[in-house]
């Protein structure tokens, strides 16, 4: 009889127009690397939360060492030994690593409860030598790297003793370098005795780490398997549900001429020497490992962040962007990662947020012109099939994908020639991806040139011509699309030679 | 080349108390220098002595700033407490000098649980809420005096002894100002509620989500504040053998100045005690030497302001140089 | 396929329209004017409603910009400050011999330019938050008054001056006449232009405006130099009610502003607000404290009660955002967050 340290049955979770986990089931053993793999939107970030504590399911229960148990909060599960390390790190930027450690659980002394610093900063020196990491726990938390922080939040996962470690996309700002001390670490813990669970939807995780593995699909458990039985093609099945090749629509390519280059982009301590062309009528496709520096060069085009060396040539004539009222002007648009947070306000009806960019021609010397921007608003959101009901709809009443062709409006009442689009399906039902996939070939079959960042590897081969590839801020590799494949890419954007992926 | 980055913020902050120390000392010489009476024993007496009521207040300032807050209304609270307890002493002489102290600090206590709730709980803004409580306060001062002043004749000898006497030799305000610097570096140093008042500055979200009391933590910032600037007022009327309705106004940004000079970041989660110390020492150098120079009063206020725009601007040229020197040391 | 028709107007709903901030100020203006009527047998006559309004219209300037400035997220402080400094550099350049017309300009350009400065600070420091930046200058401005007139008071202005706070056209106050013009160009400008579309988008997310290519500093700018030149208006009229100035007149003239403007409806959180509720709210605080005068209660227990509007309005605004949001799905959201960090 398997007894397992972590249990799920029937587990539900609704949120208003969202059907986030579906009937999910899960259990987990210790002293064994449990991977969750799914696409965006599967369900995965909302399955941890409901193990950390952060939400509640409607249905279903939890048992922990085969009895039932609440998780009410992250102090519950915390109770119960359960710690997670999520990829945007949720430290005391301000105060030390030891600190960090051992907020909540700090040693104090039993009779005057005064803290022992000396006793924790000895035990956290020792947390981290163990973990392999060398820095000085005294040290402001802020100081450091990524990959250090990392360390730190598994330290601290150590420092109580935790039975079950979640770890939420580890390697997704990690080098090459430093996602092996991290898979050392992780294997080191599950010899240990610790039940570890990682979310990635990166193929090299599955294949270093995982000793079996949960697939997750639009909020439904499709199965768990062992290592051994799944490979690449199955695994991609599972998530995918379908064929890779229909989701994506048959584009007649006609590729014309150069319209935009980059020239030895670089901006001191982020990327390097980032040189590309586009063409009218091409998708080029950005990629890499998160963290690969592929949204700050964008940014750096768009002319959110200035750049330190290089240059930018449009259509042939070299141009200097200093603010993105600029690009705009000049043609260039940038559809951002953030799409709540930098891309829409929410707050606002449809048709103020469609022509926010270029006020100015829904205006007559500053006066605005309502009627014209509702009108306007009414043939692109027509256009581009967007499920509202009116004009005055407000902006988070769309689902995902609906605010992603809210977007996508936004750009296309502005004169543009090239678009940046960042991770455009990223939260974005499948539905939905379909559509946006189809209005950016149509987009390229009327001439605009397109540079789409993605870190889905199924969305780049099918979707873009040439692939440009970033690792670590500077260029890896410039691929034919057409003539390169998943691997090829994989590699390039990790920096592995041949046998580094099937060890 | 990870250390040396980490090695260069390092003595970045280091380097501003030290740099601090220096401008310190060199400031004084060249006061001493324009008026040799800078630097006598009886002089330095009256600036700590002036200085030690700031430094109490700045103490609770700096708790409020780490969390990201701001209060207006302390010298308010300094001129209500400091009116309360004249008004007592006025009417019972009798009293010990220490319940009119804890009567004070009580006062303040209140005004600061009434900002912390508004401020915690219900979500107003610390800059409204201790705007308007600035105005509350100060108004119900001139209501509890009924526009009247307490002067020194109407005080007993006890109480105003408070601000006069001294305990082992110092006097007593010096006194009472280290006793709290001690109490204070002890709680937020070396307690967990007073680390976790570091906690919320520096990460609020994170702060809630590892089950930090957010809410009482800022509640509690804020009572500290209240309670200190209400020990500050009875020291002040005593000091100063007079309560009136006016006390104080405008204090607060003496306060902030000190803060601000010491180093305590504007965005919240950071400051030591130790910066703080050197930002009052400072700004008490700078409001005694001036009219030892021959400065007029009128340009005090002036300077003040001055001062914090020039220190919150330099603050920000030296963060803002450091992360660039950090990512200089990043090779791509 | 079917045939989408999207809706380009929408119709008109007598809940939405009444169910507005703006009603809830209509009728506390009308219980006030009740309640005074009752504590004086003389107010209700054309006079008072001509007069009154002339004591407390110096300031109502400045709610016009500070409206804006809290729609933006942001806040200033300093006015006060700067009313003080322009209206002090304005009587000292006309005493020093300065024709008085010049001695004006001087005093709008002085104000124009206190509030540039602050728009400079923000612009090029955004680590620094606007309530500091603000709080400083409060400071720098009024000490440099009193570096300027130290205790002294200066005035004897030209008779004809006193035209601008006391004189009257055709029966209505030179003041009011300046200020309706004001306000609806304040108006026009928040709710029919470009501009103000870009302050409301500002207020409600700044990163968004900034990637969809809004010159955020220009604006930002924009709106510090309005308030600089209004609260110049305000030091005009301030002066020339008073006959003369000191370093320390206009104290408290933040909290008053900025308490007309929340009560008005204008939320701290930004993004949100009319020009018409702070309008509305001058008038309230205005006969508010006017018939606090009628019975004798004093002016710190008049700031007693402003403080405790401001508090209260905020209060509620805020109760009144997170219900919304609760009720639309989303999380809980921080009111203030561009004033902090």
């Amino acid at each position: 009889m398997d007894n397992y340290i972590l249990e799920l049955r029937g587990v539900s979770k609704t949120f208003p127009g969202v059907r986030a986990l579906d009937n999910v089931r899960f259990d987990l053993r210790p002293g064994e690397i449990h991977s969750i793999m799914g696409e965006n939107g599967a369900g995965k970030s909302t399955f941890i939360k409901i193990i950390t504590g952060v939400y509640i399911p409607d249905e279903g229960e939890m048992l922990f060492n085969g009895k039932p148990v609440t998780i009410q909060g992250t102090n519950d599960s915390q109770k119960l030994g359960i710690a997670a390390i999520y990829q945007h790190v949720t430290s005391y930027p301000d105060l030390s690593v030891t600190e960090n450690i051992f907020i909540g659980h700090e040693i104090i002394s039993k009779r005057t409860k005064r803290l022992l610093w000396n006793q924790m900063h000895a035990k956290a020196k020792d947390l981290l030598e163990q973990l392999g990491a060398s820095f000085d726990p005294k040290i402001r938390m802020g100081t450091l790297s990524v990959a250090q922080q990392q360390i730190v939040e598994i330290a601290k996962a150590l420092s109580v003793h935790a039975k079950v470690i979640i770890m939420d996309e580890p390697t997704a700002a990690l080098s090459n370098r430093e996602s092996e001390e991290l898979y050392r670490i992780t294997k080191k813990l599950r010899d240990d005795g610790v039940a570890v669970i990682f979310i990635s939807h990166r193929m090299e995780d599955f294949e270093r780490l995982a000793d079996r593995v949960t697939v997750l699909r639009d909020a439904q458990y499709i199965g768990t398997w062992d290592k051994e039985e799944m490979d690449h093609d199955r695994l991609v099945m599972a998530m995918v549900g379908r064929e890779i090749t229909q989701m994506f629509p048959k584009r007649e390519v006609t590729i014309k001429k150069e319209i935009f280059r980059v020239e030895g982009l670089g901006r001191h301590g982020v990327f390097k020497d980032i040189s590309f062309t586009l063409h009218q009528g091409e998708i080029l496709a950005l990629t890499g490992l998160v963290g690969a520096g592929r949204t700050e060069v964008c940014e750096s085009i768009y002319g959110i962040t200035p750049f330190d060396e290089g240059s930018l040539w449009l259509n042939g004539k070299h141009i200097t962007i200093g603010h993105p009222h600029e690009a705009l002007a000049k043609g260039i648009g940038y559809l951002p990662e953030d799409r709540l947070g930098q891309g829409l306000i929410l707050d606002w009806e449809l048709y103020k947020n469609v022509t926010l960019p270029v006020l100015d021609k829904f205006s007559q010397n500053g006066v605005l012109d309502t009627l014209s921007e509702r009108e306007r608003t009414k043939e692109i959101i027509e256009l581009l099939a967007v499920k509202a009901t009116s004009v005055f709809d407000k902006a988070a009443t769309l689902s995902g994908g609906n605010q992603q062709k809210l977007i996508v409006a936004k750009l296309l009442t502005a004169d543009l020639k090239v678009i940046i689009l960042d991770e455009p399906t990223k939260g974005v039902d499948v539905g939905a991806k379909t559509a946006i996939f189809n209005i950016m070939g149509d987009l390229a079959l009327r001439g605009y040139g397109i540079i789409m960042v993605s870190s889905e590897m199924v969305e780049v081969l099918g979707v873009s011509d040439r692939t440009v590839v970033m690792k670590e801020g500077r260029i890896a590799a410039i691929f034919e699309t057409a003539k390169t494949t998943q691997e090829q890419i994989l590699r390039a954007a990790l920096g592995t030679s041949e046998e580094g992926l099937d060890a | 080349m990870l250390n040396l980055r980490r090695n260069l913020l390092l003595r970045a902050e280091r380097f501003r108390d030290f740099g601090l120390l220096v401008f310190i000392i060199v400031l004084s010489l060249v006061i001493q220098v324009r008026n040799p009476t800078f630097l006598t024993l009886s002089n330095i007496n009256t600036l700590l002595v002036n200085a030690s009521i700031l430094s109490i207040l700045a103490v609770g300032m700096m708790m409020v700033l780490i969390i990201r807050g701001i209060d207006l209304s302390i010298g308010s609270t300094i001129a209500l407490s400091g009116m309360v307890s004249a008004l007592t002493v006025s009417l019972y002489p009798t009293i010990h000098p220490v319940l009119s102290i804890l009567e004070g600090v009580l006062v303040g206590a209140v005004v600061g649980t009434i900002i912390g709730l508004l401020v915690s709980k219900f979500n107003v803004l610390p800059i409204i809420a201790t705007m308007g409580m600035m105005n509350i306060v100060r108004g119900l001062t001139f209501l509890v005096s009924g526009g009247k002043w307490i002067s020194a004749y109407q005080m007993s000898v006890p109480f105003k002894k408070i601000a006069t006497g001294s305990i082992l030799g110092i006097n007593t305000l010096i006194f009472i100002a280290v006793v709290i610097y001690i109490i204070f570096y002890y709680f937020i140093n070396h307690t967990r509620t007073g680390r976790q008042i570091y906690a919320v500055g520096s990460n609020p979200e994170a702060a809630k989500v590892s089950g930090i009391p957010k809410t009482r933590i800022i509640w509690m910032v804020y009572i500290f504040m209240g309670a200190l600037a209400g020990l500050a007022g009875v020291l002040w009327v005593s000091r100063f053998a007079s309560a009136q309705g006016d006390t104080a106004v405008g204090y607060e940004m003496g306060v902030i100045a000190a803060c601000v000079l010491g180093g305590i970041s504007l965005a919240g989660g950071s400051g030591k005690i130790s910066g703080l110390i050197l930002g009052v020492i400072l700004f008490g150098i700078l409001n005694n030497a001036l009219p030892l120079i021959n400065v007029s009063p009128f340009w005090q206020q002036g300077i003040q302001g001055a001062v914090i725009l020039a220190a919150i601007i330099i603050n920000v040229l030296v963060k803002r140089s450091n992360e660039r020197m950090a990512l200089r040391h990043r090779v791509v | 396929m079917t045939e989408r028709k999207l809706l380009t107007e929408r119709g008109f709903s007598f809940k939405r329209f009444f169910l507005q901030w703006e009603w809830l100020l209509v009728l506390i203006f009308l219980l006030i004017h009740i309640i005074n009527s009752f504590l004086s047998p003389y107010y209700l006559n054309v006079g008072t409603f001509v007069r009154t309004p002339m004591t407390f219209l110096d300031k109502s300037f400045l709610v016009l910009p500070m409206t804006l400035v809290i729609i933006l997220g942001n806040i200033d402080i300093s006015v006060g400050s700067t009313v003080a400094l322009s209206s002090v550099v304005m009587a000292t350049a006309y005493n020093a011999g300065i024709s008085m017309p010049v001695a004006m300009l001087i005093c709008l350009a002085t104000a124009t330019f206190c509030g540039l400065f602050n728009g400079l600070i923000l612009v090029r420091f955004k680590e620094l938050p606007a309530m500091i930046v603000t709080l400083a200058t409060l400071t720098l401005y009024r000490g440099i008054a009193y570096i300027i007139l130290e205790d002294q008071a200066s005035g004897n202005f030209p008779d004809w001056f006193s035209f601008l706070g006391w004189g009257s056209v055709l029966g209505i106050p030179f003041m009011l006449i300046i200020f309706i013009i004001c306000a609806v160009a304040f108006g026009f400008l928040l709710h029919k232009t470009t501009f103000g579309r870009i302050v409301y988008g500002m207020g409600s997310n700044k990163k968004t405006c900034l990637y969809s290519g809004i010159r955020t500093d220009k604006i930002l700018l924009w709106v510090s130099i309005l308030t600089g030149l209004m609260a110049g208006f305000t030091a005009l009229f301030l002066t020339s009610r008073m006959g003369s100035t000191r370093p320390n007149v206009a104290q408290n003239y933040e909290l008053e502003v900025i308490a007309m403007v929340v009560l008005g409806g204008v939320s701290t959180a930004g993004g949100k607000g009319r020009i018409g509720g702070p309008i509305l709210a001058i008038f309230i605080i205005g006969f508010l404290s006017y018939g606090l005068g009628l019975v004798n209660i004093s002016a710190q227990i008049l700031l007693i009660i402003i403080g405790t509007l401001l508090i209260t309005s905020v209060m509620v605004l805020n109760m009144r955002i997170s219900g919304k949001r609760k009720r639309s799905g989303f999380g809980s959201h921080e009111v203030g967050k561009n004033l902090t960090r």
